[in-house]
């Protein structure tokens, strides 16, 4: 028949579309959907492995340089979430991951000793700095005490900017403040809710001060017009830590692959690729496994 | 063909038709004659089963529109032109062949028919066209064509020259006159235009506030109307 | 200028097709193409069928509609997390951080967007186009095609704005998919990251990218449904 009608050929069309497109994603949801990265090498398919992990580990590109030596050793392929430490947490204690990397020491050993987590390490640490405008109004540059610092920032009511975000960086933020016997209020203190970058943006902005770790900051540190103020005060260090979701309460997860990558990430191989690592001529973790 | 039988359509409180009795007889062209607003288009809604009537039955041929079912089988039988022609958004061909298609026809059947149809209505050559393109007159034609390809026993017509000039008034005059004359079609035809309802049609009802208030063959009505409102609209002394 | 880096950056990841960045484009489409006809398919009937129903009779539903195609995808994004999470109603399907998720919070977030525009596409149909349909014999499907048909246009462009929101959208997709590289990571989750990494010429040059290929998209729609033909 000859039709006239070219709509109806459009029609067609869209539904021939339609389908293709619903035939391709069937396709996708059978796992043909790795990265490019792995070509074909004999053995078996590698074993999924879900890592939930907090966005200053991951954004540093830590992670990039030492999970493909362990993908590639053990034949695992791992997943990387990477999330704030309070959401991270929450996955974990769900059962939603096989193996969490985060730091938040003490809540760490609290949800341990709860019975969320198990066969928890330490892994290594990095500190954390207070930054703040180059010429330094409060004058708190050189100082090797925090909380004194803090307390300058606060009488003075010069901007402070704070993640307020539950995440690891503001937990020890709040137990800077505690030690400082400040409780910080006012127009000058502004809990922003977001990220350690955008903080840093927010905080480069206004010229105010922040605490930040070492990491983001030194990635940023090109857009930013800030200065480091105070470092190496033992309260600023960062415990890093990696636990598993307790197997008896989530019997779906990975187990052996967790087990698995603690054991890597706290041997001496591991520990000299967290060593090893370098961003912009900088050592951003220190290695600290027993 | 259709009877009318204590027929009321209300809206709210408002009874915009009420028709005691009334009968269209078959194969005849019926003009429905009346000022705006005296219920014209809402009683040929009603024969079209677009809507339904409040109270009263109405048969159709030996059916109650109202209670019969299936409804389909009877509107099919049927066909109606509005007073502004609704083209679909298609080309003239599929315009035309719309109700065929939803009879289910077969597709050499469907052209055969659509250019039969077209030839009829003068239009063959805009086939392929879009029908927004079309100018008035033409899009009547091509919406009479799509209602009477589909060979209703009856055709209903509402207003369908109200816009047009004088030379598509006079082709569409003629369509309907031949469908009637040479398919048996019986027609009702809306209009306010009393010289079109006295050129085209056999037999004259007046409506007046959604009253039948004059029921005839065409010449008795107009040369001697029984109601007084009827002589006053013949004659245009009628204000509305 | 990082404007002018994220447009260089933009056309260098053109030129090259690098392959992650093709692997993303791909899962966008994937996901937000899969996710936009799920809901077109459930949405325009929907859609139609209240948009012929009488409107003082589904003006509740109507409301419910309006404020659903506000609803903020992180939101959509956790309830679907919280049923598909290991300790949640559906955790034994173990669909967790997959596609399969990320498209269903999509469609969820879709449905109400093409539900609500074609409901409005269909009512702002004459009554007329129904009268004739009806009068030429049409039975109610016939009646709701052909009305579907006539709104065509519109009902595109209600497809093509739920595509373009779930294209732009990063919450849904971040909080389901895990934003996992090679596996479910897409345009918009891959721009955060840029930009939480300080990365911002990347990040630009992926948005360039993105709204180009949305411009593609659009385009395609609309020449498949024929505007502007005359």
């Amino acid at each position: 028949m000859k039709t006239t009608n070219p709509w109806v050929r459009g029609w067609r069309l869209t539904v021939l579309v339609l389908l293709v497109l619903i035939v391709a994603a069937g396709c996708g949801q059978g796992g043909t959907l790795t990265s490019g990265g792995q070509d074909g090498t004999s053995q078996e398919p590698p074993q999924e492995l879900k890592l939930a992990t907090t966005t200053s580990t991951y954004d540093s590109g830590l992670l990039d340089e030492i999970l493909p030596v362990f993908e590639e050793k053990y034949n695992y392929r791992v997943s990387v979430l990477s999330m704030g430490t309070g959401a991270a947490l929450e996955v974990g204690k769900r059962g939603d991951a096989d193996v969490l990397l985060v730091h938040a020491k003490d809540k760490e050993r609290q949800l341990v000793q709860e019975g969320f987590f198990v066969d928890r390490q330490d892994v290594m640490y990095n500190d954390f700095v207070v930054v703040g405008p180059t010429d330094d109004p409060v004058g708190i540059k050189g100082s090797a005490d925090a909380a004194a610092a803090f307390q300058q920032v606060a009488e003075k009511e010069a901007v402070f900017v704070s993640r307020g975000d539950d995440s690891g960086t503001h937990s020890k933020e709040k137990s800077i403040w505690k030690k400082a016997g400040t409780n910080p209020q006012g127009n000058w203190y502004q809990s922003v809710g977001q990220g350690m970058g955008d903080v840093l943006r927010m905080t480069s902005e206004q010229q105010g001060y922040t605490l930040t770790d070492r990491g983001t900051y030194i990635a940023l540190r090109d857009k930013l017009n800030l200065v480091v103020l105070v470092e190496g005060d033992q309260a600023l260090f960062n415990q890093y830590g990696i636990m598993v979701p307790n197997p008896e309460k989530n019997p779906h997860i990975n187990y052996d692959g967790a087990t698995a990558l603690i054991q890597f990430f706290v041997s001496d191989e591991g520990q000299q690729l967290i060593a090893g690592f370098k961003q912009h001529g900088e050592q951003l973790f220190y290695p600290n496994a027993q | 063909m259709f009877r009318l039988e204590s027929v009321c359509k209300s809206y709210g409180s408002r009874n915009v038709v009420e028709i005691p009795g009334c009968v269209f007889t078959r194969g005849l062209i019926h003009g429905i004659m009346g000022p705006s607003g005296s219920g014209k288009s809402t009683l040929l809604r009603l024969l079209n089963m677009i809507e339904k009537p409040t109270a009263g039955q109405i048969i159709f041929r030996g059916h109650d529109l109202v209670t019969c079912r299936p409804r389909l089988s009877l509107q099919r039988r049927m066909a109606m032109v509005f007073q502004k022609p609704v083209l679909f958004e298609a080309s003239v061909y599929e315009n035309v062949a719309y109700g065929l298609k939803v009879r289910g026809l077969q597709r050499a059947d469907v052209r055969e028919k659509v250019l039969e149809a077209l030839k009829t209505v003068g239009l063959v050559h805009l086939e392929r066209q879009p029908a927004r393109t079309l100018s008035g007159g033409e899009a009547q034609r091509v919406a009479i064509a799509r209602a009477f390809v589909t060979e209703p026993e009856v055709l209903l017509l509402d207003e369908p020259t109200s816009n047009l000039d004088p030379q598509n008034v006079g082709m569409i005059e003629d369509l309907v006159r031949m469908i009637n004359r040479e398919r048996q079609t019986t027609v009702i035809l809306v209009t306010h235009n009393v010289f079109q309802a006295r050129r085209l049609a056999d037999h004259i009802t007046f409506m007046y506030e959604g009253k039948v208030v004059e029921d005839g063959p065409t010449e008795a009505v107009f040369t001697s109307p029984g109601d007084d409102r009827t002589r006053a609209f013949i004659h245009g002394d009628m204000v509305y | 200028m990082v404007i002018w880096d994220g447009l260089s950056q933009a056309f260098s990841l053109i030129i090259t097709r690098d392959p992650a960045m093709m692997q993303i484009i791909w899962m966008s489409l994937l996901v937000s193409g899969v996710s936009v006809l799920l809901a077109s398919a459930a949405g325009i009937p929907l859609g139609t069928w209240l948009g012929l129903a009488p409107a003082h009779r589904v003006r509740w539903l109507a409301q419910i509609l309006y404020t659903l195609m506000g609803l903020p995808p992180v939101l959509v994004g956790l309830f679907v997390y919280l049923l598909l999470s290991s300790a949640g109603p559906f955790g034994v399907l173990n669909l967790l951080f997959s596609p399969t998720a990320m498209i269903l919070a999509q469609t969820i977030l879709a449905l109400p967007i093409v539900t609500g525009l074609t409901m409005i596409a269909v009512r702002s149909k004459d009554r007329e186009i129904r009268d004739t349909a009806v009068s030429l014999g049409a039975s109610a499907w016939q009646v709701a095609l052909t009305i579907i048909r006539e709104a065509r246009l519109a009902i595109t462009g209600a497809v093509v704005t739920g595509l373009g929101r779930l294209m732009a959208e990063v919450g849904a997709v971040m909080m389901v998919g895990g934003n996992i590289e090679g596996k479910t990571r897409v345009m918009t989750s891959a721009i955060v990251l840029e930009t939480r990494r300080g990365n911002f010429e990347m990040a630009i040059g992926l948005g360039i990218v993105l709204l180009a290929l949305a411009f593609i998209i659009n385009s395609v729609l609309y020449r498949i449904q024929g505007v502007g033909r005359h």
